[in-house]
């Protein structure tokens, strides 16, 4: 391709606008989150002066107190037990789906791609319902197994598109050698599949990271509620003033760790993330 | 079905059916995790919408045949949401392909920074979908933001004071938030096109247009339609940006804002549950139309992140 000087105009155009498109938004909260509180509604694009009180009001009080720490521990504790468990069970389903044969295959595949596309607020209602009688309604569990549910089929059909990859042969050499089913599958799968492992596990941390729907109808105060609900129920600092501030602050650091995963393993995230979607 | 086809052998020798048996103790878990958590409460919502059942008033229950269901799709609110929630999936969907479009072909396209471009469209990605909406509503609001400060911005406009307006700013956070997904599943979708149709396409005098539409298009019509299927599917339960931007207000409340309203700030699990039970059949109807009307292989797909 020619590399004359309209084609590198035209080029640089097209990435500025997408890098506006992309990153205007968030350097807008940034720039709201370092404002002094009396400066938040000034409208500049550039802070006048630059503050961390947004960020100090975040923490004030104490786990117990401040509004935003507990919901801060509980979103990695939840998003962590949940990825964990999620990926262990679906490297199972994947597993058998990408090497073994047995009827109901297609079947599972089938309905863990339906149970993505489910609407979560067609099962919220039963799940408040049943919560409260079974008595973890606002708790960590309460939270963990709908997003088991729903990050299940992620993880499955991820693991699967990488475990079909995976040089097999090595495993029945293994087996050759004398080990079981199972010795091939840990000895000499699972390190192999580390990296696909690796990328569902990010992807499924960021799908718990992310939900809103189940975490503002499954509890009621802050010792289960996540980040996303409460960032909906933050409260100024007096009736009269506006939680702005202290929002895009707390915006600001539950958005830095995932930007950081994000950029040291984009390209395991682009691959997890269009896995599939093209055969070949 | 599958299993019929694949149970033709009368004689399964015995390694096929320890191989069975691994196979399927491997995938119980995952599946019934997911089978308890998504058929039985539907199975329950579908019991639930059947009763008059208000927890605020629990000694009034009572089974009440099909007639939540009248109440429901009787009632303006139903049909203004319904129109509500039709309307951001279609503009929405309809932005992002296009949108994604050409950001899938600048990165495939590309002279140079191709890692900046990939970059920065993960970022919206990795974002909770309440802090982009938080983001947008922000940006547009019409004191603090910096919207209204632009040049040919009126500085008095509220964007949050009239329905459409409203829509507007939910649409752009939703294209915001989800175009990075559409642009990474169209491009790969993209990178398979053979680099050689295009050069003779050239050689033949089409035009950059006649290109597009002659070659890209036909032959990344799969990719198109599975990612137009997800998004779609997905549209139709949005729920948290409208949330954190207007709560519904001013007639800018979807579906399942509606049935949050009714289950969990009401109560109203009887009704709640008839609006919940209708919008799954809405999301399955949307299906069969992509999946029988457009041929959409869904095995080819995947999952929404």
């Amino acid at each position: 391709m020619k590399r004359d000087g309209k084609d590198i105009t035209l080029w640089s155009i097209a990435i500025t606008l997408v890098l506006i498109f992309a990153l205007v938004p968030v350097l807008w909260l940034l720039s709201l989150s370092l404002k002094p509180p009396e400066q938040v509604a000034d409208g500049r694009i550039i802070p006048e002066t630059f503050s961390l009180d947004s960020y100090k009001s975040l923490f004030e009080g104490g786990f117990d107190e401040s509004p935003f720490l507990h919901p801060l521990v509980n979103s990695i504790v939840i998003a962590l037990i949940t990825t964990v468990i999620a990926i262990t069970l679906a490297a199972f389903t994947a597993y058998a789906i990408a090497r073994l044969e047995f009827p109901g295959k297609r079947l599972i595949l089938a309905g863990a791609l339906a149970i993505a596309m489910f609407p979560p607020v067609s099962i919220v209602g039963p799940l408040f319902d049943m919560w409260r009688s079974f008595g973890i309604y606002d708790t960590y569990p309460g939270l963990i197994i709908p997003y088991l549910t729903f990050s299940l089929p992620l993880a499955i059909y991820v693991l699967t598109a990488f475990f079909r990859e995976i040089p097999w042969d090595l495993e029945q050499a293994a087996q050759v050698d004398g080990a079981t089913p199972y010795q091939a599958f840990t000895k000499v799968i699972m390190p192999l599949a580390a990296p696909g492992i690796f990328t569902a596990a990010i992807l499924v941390f960021i799908f718990c990271w992310n939900d809103f729907v189940f975490a503002i109808s499954l509890t009621s105060s802050n010792n289960s509620r996540t980040v996303p609900a409460a960032l909906a129920f933050f409260t100024g600092e007096s009736t009269f003033t506006e939680p702005t501030g202290s929002i895009a602050a707390a915006a600001i650091l539950v958005t830095i760790p995932i930007i950081v995963l994000v950029l040291i393993f984009q390209r395991r995230i682009v691959s997890g993330l269009t896995a599939g979607a093209v055969k070949g | 079905m599958e299993a019929s086809a694949e149970k033709a052998p009368a004689k399964v020798s015995s390694r096929t059916r320890s191989e069975r048996k691994l196979a399927w103790m491997l995938c119980a878990p995952a599946v019934i995790v997911m089978l308890l958590v998504t058929a039985y409460p539907i199975g329950y919502s579908i019991v639930l919408s059947l009763q008059k059942l208000d927890l605020r008033f629990p000694d009034q229950t009572e089974f009440v045949g099909v007639s939540n269901y009248g109440t429901v799709l009787s009632s303006e609110l139903w049909w203004t949401d319904v129109f509500n929630t039709v309307f951001i999936v279609l503009i929405s969907v309809a932005i992002e392909l296009v949108l994604g479009m050409a950001i899938a072909m600048v990165m495939n396209r590309a002279i140079f920074g191709r890692g900046v471009v990939r970059t920065s469209v993960l970022i919206p990605y990795g974002i909770i979908t309440v802090v982009a909406a938080f983001a947008w509503q922000f940006a547009f609001a019409s004191e603090s933001g910096f919207v209204n400060h632009l040049p040919f911005v009126s500085e008095e406009f509220n964007w949050f004071g009239g329905r459409f307006s409203s829509f507007a700013i939910i649409i752009a956070a939703e294209v915001w938030k989800t175009t990075p997904f559409m642009a990474l599943l169209l491009l790969a979708g993209l990178v398979t096109i053979d680099n050689q149709l295009y050069e003779a396409a050239k050689v033949d005098g089409a035009s950059a247009w006649q290109r597009f539409t002659k070659i890209t298009l036909p032959l990344m019509k799969p990719a198109i339609l599975v990612a137009l299927l997800f998004r779609t599917l997905e549209g139709f339960r949005v729920f948290d940006s409208i949330f954190i931007m207007t709560r519904g207000a001013l007639e800018t409340e979807s579906i399942s804002i509606l049935g949050f309203n009714q289950l969990i700030s009401r109560l109203n699990l009887g009704l709640g549950s008839t609006v919940s039970v209708l919008l799954f059949v809405i999301v399955v109807i949307v299906s069969a139309i992509f999946i029988k009307g457009f041929g959409v292989k869904v095995e080819e797909g995947r999952p929404g992140g």
